[in-house]
């Protein structure tokens, strides 16, 4: 079944963090999107976002909104990036995050440093014929991947953004740069 | 690589959207406000309602204290330098801070100029209290704003002034023509590219944040209602009867801002929150929000 974008409905999890950023990269690919806040919004949705913004403040949210079990539940393609990304992963350095588990790697929580230690680097995207601008903020790094994973994308060797099965994590921001390839990428796996 | 650029320094403020900066004074504050879901921690000596009652200079904090915090959280940790202050900019950024603020709520150290921000590899965030403000500050290399209020007063009647101010100047430029912008951005005081800018897009080119004043889950709705896209919380936290319900409930209220539901249920049996003073009990020569320039 191939679906035209228009035709799609893609959740972004609300709570917090740059929610409003992947709505705009989606309304830019004319696909609906929702913003979700609410249990019940989530079954609506042919896939999912999970943005970027602290781990530990969504979690906190997820827990006391009852949004926590029914993305547990979720069997749909989902994309995290950065701090979306530490959630859909099945642990980090961090107990005060709690874990979808979606795929299953680790994640290293600002793994590269603090702020000052953020920064801007192209980076290599299999089947991309040219570079992607990675945006990395206080950026985690994936650690310790299985062979069922796909590797997508590298930096310096350092892989940055997986596969597995319909879920999609990066460890940095396609939402804050202008490329919509990524989210493009992402909407093929509802396709 | 290109570390330091205005993307990502814009960058870590728009991770921050959508949540609540709390001051801490130590690392148990700090603790408690990232378990209640903190997005960053203000690390500083005397929250503002104490600098208020104490008087004096306010200096930038102590770094063993700044350090303290680092250690104990995850999260962003952001600290204040005096306005103009380049020095103490120059050393919280040693410290590897996440965020600096300009603040006027420490003594200014310049009353003319405001450090530039440019050359520094962390990001700024500094207040104002209109658009010409928001803009010679962001021309300035300020990666977020936040519009002023009234700090340590717990009244909301300020921040509410200055972002409807700051809303309403931004409406008014989006309807004017070209040749008008030039005797705008002339009346602002602001870097007419920015103003240009502005006119075009109808937001400012960063994140516009809410402070000084809020102290309820109400007030953070308020904020958010208005237009702002994440709320600091100085003293209306840590000088409430119970601090960590207050800040989880705030925490939630600018996620629900506008689920009155919600937000009935969450303020309900949060103790007391802080007294607060009336405009009129603080004399003219004492407000902070008028420091900057």
């Amino acid at each position: 079944m191939t679906l035209k974008n228009s035709d799609i409905t893609v959740g972004i999890l609300g709570l917090q963090g740059a929610f409003h950023k992947h709505q705009k990269m989606l309304e830019r690919l004319s696909v609906n999107p929702i913003i979700i806040r609410y249990p019940e919004e989530i079954e609506k949705c042919q896939g999912i976002i999970l943005p970027g913004g602290e781990s530990t403040t969504m979690t906190k949210l997820l827990k006391s909104m009852a949004l926590f079990e029914p993305l547990q539940k979720y069997n749909g393609p989902m994309f995290g990036t950065c701090a979306g990304a530490i959630l859909l992963s099945t642990g980090c350095d961090d107990p005060r995050v709690d874990h979808l588990a979606k795929i299953p790697v680790q994640t290293s929580r600002n793994a590269f440093g603090r702020q000052i230690e953020s920064f801007v680097a192209p980076i290599q995207i299999k089947d991309f014929d040219s570079d992607f601008q990675g945006v990395f903020i206080r950026a985690p790094q994936f650690e310790k991947i299985i062979g069922t994973i796909e590797v997508l994308g590298r930096l310096n060797q350092q892989p940055v953004f997986l596969k597995y099965g319909n879920v999609l994590v990066s460890s940095f921001h396609p939402e804050l740069t202008d490329d919509i390839r990524i989210h493009q990428y992402f909407l093929n796996l509802i396709q | 690589m290109d570390k330091s650029s205005f993307e990502v320094k814009v960058g870590l403020a728009e991770m921050l959207k959508g949540g609540v900066i709390m001051d801490v004074t130590n690392s148990e504050q700090a603790k408690i406000a990232e378990e209640a879901g903190a997005v960053a921690v203000m690390a500083l000596e005397r929250i503002p309602s104490d600098i208020r009652a104490m008087g004096g200079v306010a200096r930038m904090s102590n770094p063993k204290m700044i350090k303290d915090i680092q250690q104990a959280v995850s999260i962003p940790v952001m600290a204040k330098c005096r306005i103009g202050h380049f020095a103490e900019a120059q050393i919280l950024e040693a410290l590897e801070i996440d965020f600096i603020d300009e603040s006027e709520v420490l003594t200014p150290a310049d009353d003319v100029n405001h450090v530039w921000k440019h050359d520094f590899k962390v990001p700024f965030v500094c207040g104002c209290r209109n658009l010409g403000e928001a803009l010679r500050r962001i021309g300035e290399g300020a990666a977020m704003i936040r519009t002023k209020g009234e700090a340590g007063s717990g009244n909301i009647i300020e921040a509410v002034r200055h972002m409807r101010t700051v809303q309403m100047d931004i409406k008014k430029l989006t309807v004017l023509k070209n040749d008008e912008l030039m005797a705008v951005a002339k009346e602002l005081g602001a870097p007419f590219a920015l103003v240009k800018q502005v006119a075009e897009t109808g937001k400012l080119p960063v994140p516009n944040f809410a402070a000084g004043g809020v102290a309820t889950p109400a007030d953070a709705s308020l904020m958010m209602q208005l237009g702002a896209e994440s709320v600091f919380v100085g003293s209306g936290i840590f000088k409430s009867e119970d601090p960590a319900a207050r800040a989880k409930a705030i925490v939630q209220a600018v996620t629900y801002y506008n689920d009155p539901k919600i937000l009935a249920e969450i303020s309900a049996g949060l103790g007391d929150a802080m007294r607060g003073i009336a405009m009129e009990e603080i004399p003219e020569d004492q407000r902070l929000a008028t420091r900057g320039w």
